[in-house]
């Protein structure tokens, strides 16, 4: 356990103070507590930019389940690096902007700083994880932690909605890429990533390569919201504005891409990853810009801007991915877009997290984020709208911010595709730049919207609920810092260039670089008059058409059948498979113990009476029985007297003392057997069950034998007898058969050298086999817990049933 | 009806302590000799379930306010606890320590961490068990 474990753990720690603080210090808002620990992280993984500059990394490593080789190796590089500033850089600002978003009196602040610490602890430990399953479990957790702040105003049907549309696709891809994860270990024999990558050769000729592939991206896709399964993201904008920043925009849905470019060196050199992740990509920001046009809620707009964004970047690491195919750094023009890729990474962060922000005041301020209803807020709010004019013309590629380079670099990625003679580019290669060009087009268009709707026309004071003025300067912070990094990144790029971009983009194509040697990736403003600033042209002159006449062709949008989209598709399957299960459960499951029971013991006596049957396992082994003793016949005559009592009791309780008889009997013959401890055990559970028993006896029914009809009764001897028969046969067989010496002579042996304990029963118990102990007060616990709910819950309603009457 | 259990009321507050000190003794002598978590447990449940029946739930739940869901939260934390403060040393989950160690009044004692998680399994069992009756018995 190193400082840097410390720091991946250090949230989830941070977390269990939380409650304590928001309940112990109620007059000072919890967020001043929980931002420290970002702001301290961050300096803390600044720290390590010198290391990585050079492109050196940290490892970190202590044991998880050694036997399984699962090991909790905490890896920083320049990538891991980069997304841990992200993280907790973002996550400081958003911190101090929710301080001022969230009223402490009215919100439930513990539960929000609570989900936020374990969402940024889970996120760290994904992009600092060497180890593939350590990766999965914070990858689970991220989109646990998403789903429950999604649902953080769960009184609202929109908000639970969305995070179970969240929770389902994005838990679907993560087991899918459990799936994928497990057959690169077996294909690998690790679950290292450095491991596999060094394999990578190896791995492309193997028959799972393909499987794993697709697997993993699912995974990724469903992450960051890729085509087909980009729905979930624009539902999950109905989680608080700071959350949809953070999570929804700046980190969480980097994950899937923060997987891909990690597991580039091992998949790259397949075509069908070039091409999936390409093409999927490709379309994908094509498809969330030309949708995001059409909303009318701001929310809205950056939710499919940033599935465009995030498909944008995609793409560019598929394309990327060509890089690799060369086996030098020269002329290598393709790693541009890898860089491109890690350039618009963070400029995304800034700038969306800035429109994000925005949004959040002009809510906050207004009431409202319906763009119909909004207008002419710009001489209410001036500085807001300076902030959003430049997050949103940064968005749009428009020098001088930072938008504008990495869409250039990204033109350029596109463009050189068309020259490139691998995986028959020449057909179909085309298609990259040009819609690489329309879904620029379309970012304009919305860029503009976002602005304009929303600052400059008619002020409509009667559609608004308060009367809009400036946010408070808290709020005002975080955007504006955000804003002012879009700018400087905008004026001097290579402030980035060799402390952030070249680590990170080295880490994704680490076969082309050398020990020692770094990758060129001095950003310039002006190449010249090239096809990349003619594509910006056009985009400008075309948006700003577009945008004049919008109020034209946005009725096209209409045209599109609402029946046939991909959300009523998540709707009605999601309602097939509950009408589906719901009736399938209703078919079988009737309300009766009886039927359950029954159900229970025959195919007990199925399965295991056909198991001993087709192998053979009835034998009959004779010779090494102890002699009957006299003790043991009386408990038998006892045993048999006590479950005829049972069978023929007129009254419950007879039957339930015959019952306790019964055990008691059964403890007697361990006694018998010499061994006390289950003796001991079964007297005392005998006991508190007969006392259970009594107590629920007020509750069943009179014990009626009179109208029970033949077959029930006949069924009942049926099962009973059949039950009997298998559990004695297989005792007998049991005794009869020595496949194997026992494991007595181990206990024997080691009871007193390894766990320095006498009694062998309890030494298992709690040592040699204590996790199976720790399962059972688990599942005990759940059994007890559950009793009480279903009671008191039964309870509750009869109370207000009488109530309402 | 009202019944008459002078006789069994007054005996149970006896054997009431017998039992638990009994039990105590069980979950003690868990390691040498018969005894454990489950089965100290379970007979301090029987003892609380003796109470029970020769008083009722009221008069128990006031002579000991005890909220057992509150137990089994308590019992868990410390059977997990045990298991994983082992991580803490850098040692498996689940890797337990023993030794002997002087304490004044006891004397030469010997301690094992397995205790530890044997009282969280006691715990869980008591929280559990009572938990149960609890609901059950409140529900007429």
């Amino acid at each position: 356990m190193s400082l840097l474990h410390l720091a991946i753990f250090s949230p989830f720690l941070m977390a269990i103070f939380v409650p304590f603080l928001y309940k112990g210090l109620k007059s000072i808002h919890t967020g001043w507590f929980v931002l420290a620990l970002p702001i301290l992280l961050f300096t803390y993984f600044i720290g390590f930019l010198p290391i990585t500059r050079n492109n050196g990394t940290v490892e970190k490593s202590f044991d998880w389940i050694p036997s399984l080789g699962i090991h909790f190796t905490a890896y920083v590089d320049g990538l891991g690096l980069l997304f841990a500033l992200l993280i907790t850089g973002i996550g400081a600002l958003v911190v101090l902007y929710s301080i001022f978003y969230l009223s402490k009196e009215k919100e439930s602040l513990h539960n929000f700083y609570v989900y936020l610490l374990l969402f940024m602890g889970a996120m760290l430990g994904v992009v600092l994880s060497d180890n593939l399953i350590t990766l999965y479990m914070f990858w689970e957790l991220t989109s646990i932690s998403s789903f429950l702040l999604i649902a953080y105003w769960y009184d609202r049907e929109r908000s639970r909605y969305g995070a179970l549309k969240s929770m389902l696709l994005t838990v679907f891809g993560g087991l899918s890429m459990l799936g994928g994860i497990l057959l690169l270990s077996i294909m690998g024999d690790t679950f290292s990533i450095r491991e596999l990558i060094s394999q990578a050769g190896e791995l492309n000729q193997h028959p799972l390569f393909l499987f794993a592939l697709i697997l993993i991206l699912l995974g990724a896709f469903t992450k960051s919201a890729q085509f087909p399964f980009y729905i979930w993201l624009p539902d999950a904008m109905e989680a608080p504005t700071p959350v949809s920043a953070y999570l929804h925009s700046a980190t969480m849905v980097k994950a899937g891409i923060y997987l891909v470019a990690r597991l580039s060196p091992i998949f790259a050199f397949s075509s069908y990853w070039f091409w999936i992740v390409g093409a999927i990509g490709i379309f994908t920001m094509f498809w969330g810009s030309f949708n995001a046009v059409k909303q009318t809620d701001l929310k809205g707009i950056l939710a499919f801007s940033t599935v465009s964004q995030l498909g944008l970047i995609m793409s560019l690491l598929g394309v990327g991915a060509a890089a690799l195919h060369f086996d030098t750094l020269n002329d290598n023009i393709y790693i541009a877009a890898v860089i491109a890729a890690v350039f618009h990474l963070i400029n995304h962060a800034t700038f969306k997290g800035s429109l994000f922000m925005v949004v959040g005041i002009v809510d906050h301020e207004t009431g409202t984020r319906d763009i119909r209803k909004l207008g002419g807020l710009l001489s209410f709010m001036p500085v807001t709208f300076t902030i959003a004019v430049i997050g949103a013309f940064s968005m749009a590629g428009l020098p001088p911010f930072n938008g504008f380079l990495s869409k250039e670099m990204f033109f350029t990625g596109m463009i050189q595709l068309v020259n490139l003679d691998l995986f028959n580019l020449e057909t179909w290669g085309m298609l990259f730049p040009i819609l690489a060009w329309i879904g620029s087009i379309f970012t304009f268009i919305y860029s503009m919207m976002f602005v304009f709707k929303t600052f400059s026309g008619k002020y409509q004071p009667e559609k608004l609920d308060k009367k809009p003025h400036e946010a408070p300067v808290g709020m005002l912070i975080s955007p504006i810092i955000l804003a002012f990094l879009v700018v400087l990144f905008g004026l001097f790029p290579n402030l980035l260039s060799y402390s952030l971009i070249q680590p990170a983009a080295a880490a994704i194509v680490p076969s082309l670089v050398g020990p020692g040697e770094l990758l060129d990736v001095h950003i310039s403003h002006w190449h010249g008059f090239n096809p990349e600033l003619w594509m910006t042209i056009g985009v400008i002159a075309v948006g700003t058409l577009m945008y004049l006449t919008l109020s034209k062709w946005i009725k096209l949008y209409a045209l599109f059948p609402g029946k046939v989209t991909l959300n009523a598709l998540y709707d009605t399957s999601l309602y097939a498979a509950e009408r589906g299960s719901y009736t399938l459960t209703k078919a079988y499951m009737n309300g009766f113990i009886r039927t359950y029971l029954v159900y229970i013991f025959a195919f007990f006596i199925g399965i295991l009476g056909f198991t001993m049957w087709t192998r053979q396992a009835l034998t009959i082994d004779t010779s090494n029985l102890a002699p009957i003793g006299v003790y043991e016949i009386v408990l038998v005559v006892i045993i048999t007297a006590g479950i005829f009592t049972i069978l023929f009791a007129k009254s419950r309780l007879t039957s339930i003392i015959a019952l306790g008889a019964v055990g008691y009997t059964v403890s007697l013959f361990f006694v018998i057997f010499r061994a006390p401890d289950l003796a001991l055990t079964q007297l005392v559970i005998e006991t508190v069950s007969v006392a259970l028993f009594l107590l629920c006896f007020y509750h069943l029914p009179k014990l009626n034998r009179h109208e029970e009809r033949m077959g029930f009764k006949l069924g009942n001897l049926i099962i009973s007898l059949g039950v009997g028969a298998v559990i004695s046969l297989m005792a007998i067989s049991a005794h009869s058969n020595k496949m194997f010496e026992s494991i007595a002579s181990f206990y024997v042996e080691n009871t007193y050298k390894e766990a320095a304990g006498k009694n062998m029963v309890n030494v298992i118990l709690v040592d040699f086999r204590g996790f199976d102990t720790l399962f059972e007060i688990s599942v005990l616990a759940i059994a007890g817990l559950g009793i009480f709910g279903l009671i008191k819950l039964r309870l509750a309603k009869k109370g207000e049933e009488a109530d309402e009457n | 009806m009202k019944t008459n259990d002078v006789i069994l009321q007054t005996t149970s507050k006896v054997v009431f302590f017998i039992i638990i000190l009994f039990a105590i003794h069980l979950f003690f002598a868990g390691h040498y000799h018969p005894g454990g978590g489950f089965v100290g447990g379970l007979m301090t449940s029987g003892a609380l379930v003796l109470l029970l029946l020769a008083f009722d739930i009221k008069t128990v739940a006031k002579g000991f306010p005890i909220d057992y869901k509150i137990l089994i939260g308590i019992g868990l934390l410390f059977a997990i606890g045990t298991a994983a403060g082992a991580l803490v040393f850098n040692v498996p989950f689940f890797t337990h320590v023993f030794g002997d160690v002087y304490l004044p009044i006891f004397g030469e004692t010997s301690l094992h961490t397995a205790m530890l998680f044997d009282l969280g399994v006691y715990l869980v069992v008591i929280g559990v068990t009572m938990t149960i009756i609890q609901t059950i018995g409140e529900s007429e």
